[in-house]
């Protein structure tokens, strides 16, 4: 690092900050669906990655369909195709969680091979529909280009809507999880789910709508994917593991620790990258966060409530 | 004879462990062509990590998404010894400095790293073959088991650590090789793995192997560090108030299970000629996994038979339908996990005890038939609390 001098490294800095910040928003969104069915259901969804993948194609889907019908919608569809990602994406968690889920809650491991299992049907699915080839849906015009305050600096637009929609969703999420009668019921359950039922709480539907609400939220992580980068099939499967280390290295059930560890997992994958070549960035930062784990296990932010 | 009894707890079982090796040593040799027998060998040495995810997954309790990592680091010990011998100078003499593996040549290394230095012996290479994923896995195991990290904390950092080392090892290019791994293996010790002999040889060398680490499993399983285990796997807290160590039980048959692992690297790499990250990753880790779940899980024989099913369905259903492939792998694993926890060994012993159950239940009538006893003996069963 001695060839660099401080301005430099401010601009690195600065630089690789605002490229990381696509990158902490895609994380955020994923750890904070994991957040909801792994942290609060302790169901494993290996799958997660591949719901990412339905919101992104859904996307791409909403794009090509405005080009073919509907060109005049062409700026607008965006935000509308955000939405759409999000119910398709949680409409299907519905019906996985009613086939298979719900049989295997006394089962953590279980979940985990299970939604392996679909992570391969659906990965085949998206290659024999889409193909293998990667796609990008036509981003609309005000998405594209940087917004520059002045000489030198350049933050892409891209970026900071991916930042802003991460943040909405956070705030609703913890809103929707500590206001609302559905995060009461969903929190009640996940602490003592017997005495939830005794109560009259439907926990089953709970279960349901938590993987559902957690599914949808990696569709919304889906669509913001597709500003920073094209989908393939397997697109989703490279961030799972990113995405299990965020959950867990911030605690998990722990939403602000979830939003803790994606900056850091993020930012830190993003410096490293500049100076060391290739996937060492990467593997240095997921080393420090495995040793880390090993000697704090309950990661950054524990739940102070006992999960099992 | 109480050593046969402490190895297999019926007949049936003694028959059907005699009759698979049976099959391994004397059938398939004779009925199949060395190039499939040797397909064979390569799906054997998955057999070693399934033979470990038995005793640490089926018995223990703990499932390991990392196991490719131990696969991988035993596999790269005997490559690195095999690529070594294979680029002595005089057949590399066309290099920019002679005598070091190819790869490094075209990295611009111009002499071995310290730690390829050791493994210009054999007998190193091999101790390291078991050494190496021991000592590691014991570490991690150690570290981790002794905060009581258990379940799918421990399956998810595992996995993690399956992702680190193949990305090292890819990123890494003029000390492992990268992407294509170390290729090129051609002697061992002067003796030339490629000849058809050479295969047999290895094959059986690999069965064999395979017989040692078979019994030595079912030996852990009936013993009572076997029952351990499985009482670990059930109730950890209460085996943990009635003293026991339960941390180092599970380090020791993580480290046990990692050893297993590295021999079966080895023998892959002695019969398939290679050794690459595309072994060490996720998706291989958990493949083993899946070899393991659909033989069963809790059975020595029936995870290694899952190995060689699993592989044969994806060699020759993929040449048929490659696009078929993912989903037919993808719902039986689905199928496997949901209705059948335990696999084909599962299935098979399933219908073997309701053959036995119903002639008790026969039986059982037929005496209350001639005493008409009046009193019930049907028990409750006891409530369990979760």
């Amino acid at each position: 690092m001695d060839s660099y001098s401080w301005a430099d490294l401010q601009n690195i800095f600065i630089m690789q900050g605002f490229a990381g910040i696509s990158l902490f928003s895609v994380l955020l969104l994923m750890g904070l669906g994991l957040a909801v069915i792994f942290g609060q259901m302790g169901v494993i969804n290996m799958a997660h990655g591949e719901f990412m993948a339905l919101g992104a194609y859904t996307v791409y889907l909403c794009s090509t369909l405005t080009q073919d019908y509907a060109p005049s919608f062409g700026p607008y569809y965006f935000v509308f195709a955000i939405v759409i990602a999000f119910f398709v994406a949680a409409g299907v968690g519905a019906v996985v969680e009613w086939a298979m889920i719900r049989h295997l809650y006394h089962r953590p491991l279980d979940t985990l091979l299970a939604t392996w299992g679909l992570s391969l049907i659906m990965q085949q699915t998206y290659r024999s529909t889409f193909g293998a080839r990667e796609v990008t849906p036509t981003l609309p015009e005000w998405l594209m280009g940087s917004y520059s305050p002045h000489e030198g600096l350049d933050i892409p637009i891209n970026g900071m809507f991916v930042l802003g929609l991460a943040i909405f969703v956070s705030i609703t999420l913890v809103l929707f999880m500590y206001k609302s009668r559905f995060g009461l019921r969903l929190r009640a359950t996940v602490q003592n789910r017997k005495m939830s039922d005794a109560v009259g709480i439907n926990t089953g539907r709970v279960d349901r709508l938590a993987f559902c609400l957690g599914c949808g939220i990696a569709g919304i992580a889906g669509a913001a994917f597709t500003t920073i980068g094209s989908t393939g099939p397997d697109s989703g499967s490279r961030y799972i593991v990113d995405s299990f280390l965020v959950v867990v290295f911030g605690g998990a059930a722990n939403l602000l620790g979830s939003l803790a560890s994606a900056f850091g997992i993020a930012q830190a994958q993003s410096i490293l990258e500049f100076f060391l070549e290739g996937t060492k960035g990467k593997v240095a930062t997921l080393l420090v966060i495995v040793v880390a784990l090993m000697f704090r296990p309950q990661g950054l932010f524990p739940s102070k409530v006992r999960a099992h | 004879m109480v050593f046969l009894r402490t190895l297999f707890k019926n007949r049936g079982e003694l028959i059907s462990f005699l009759v698979f090796f049976a099959l391994l040593l004397v059938v398939l040799p004779i009925a199949l062509p060395i190039f499939r027998l040797n397909l064979v060998g390569k799906y054997l040495s998955f057999g070693f990590v399934a033979i470990g995810l038995v005793l640490l997954w089926g018995r223990c309790g703990i499932l390991s998404l990392g196991q490719g990592v131990f696969f991988g680091l035993g596999g790269y010990c005997m490559a690195m010894f095999l690529k070594l011998e294979a680029s002595d100078p005089k057949s590399t003499a066309i290099q920019s400095t002679p005598g070091i593996p190819d790869f490094m040549d075209w990295n611009q290394l111009t002499h071995l790293p310290w730690f390829w230095e050791p493994f210009k012996s054999l007998p190193f290479a091999l101790m390291a073959v078991m050494v190496v994923p021991g000592v590691i896995a014991f570490i991690i195991g150690w570290a981790m088991f002794r905060r009581r990290v258990g379940g799918v904390y421990f399956a998810i950092i595992t996995q993690a650590i399956a992702l680190i080392l193949s990305l090292g090892i890819d990123g890494n290019q003029g000390y492992t090789g990268g992407r294509n791994g170390i290729t090129d293996l051609k002697t061992l010790w002067g003796w030339d793995i490629r000849t058809t002999s050479g295969q047999y040889t290895l094959y059986f060398l690999c069965v064999l192997l395979l017989i040692v680490a078979a019994l030595a499993a079912k030996y852990i399983i009936n013993t009572r560090f076997g029952r351990v285990l499985v009482a670990i796997r059930d109730r950890e807290d209460r085996v943990r108030f009635s003293g026991y160590d339960v941390a180092m039980c599970r380090a020791f048959i993580f480290a046990f299970a990692a050893v297993m692992s590295g021999v079966g690297g080895a023998l892959f790499v002695l019969q398939v000629g290679f050794m690459s990250p595309s072994l060490v990753g996720i998706i291989p880790s958990i493949e083993m996994v899946i070899f393991t779940a659909v033989g069963g899980r809790l059975s020595v024989i029936g995870a290694i038979a899952g190995c060689l099913i699993v592989n044969f369905g994806k060699t020759s259903f993929s040449e048929a339908y490659p696009q078929g492939w993912l989903y037919l792998m993808g719902g039986t694993f689905i199928a496997v996990v949901m209705f059948f926890p335990n696999g084909l060994a599962g299935i098979l012993e399933d219908n073997a005890t309701l053959k036995g159950k119903a002639l008790k239940l026969f039986a059982k009538l037929k005496e209350l038939k001639a005493s008409r006893a009046t009193k019930s003996s049907v028990e409750a069963p006891i409530e369990e609390t979760p």
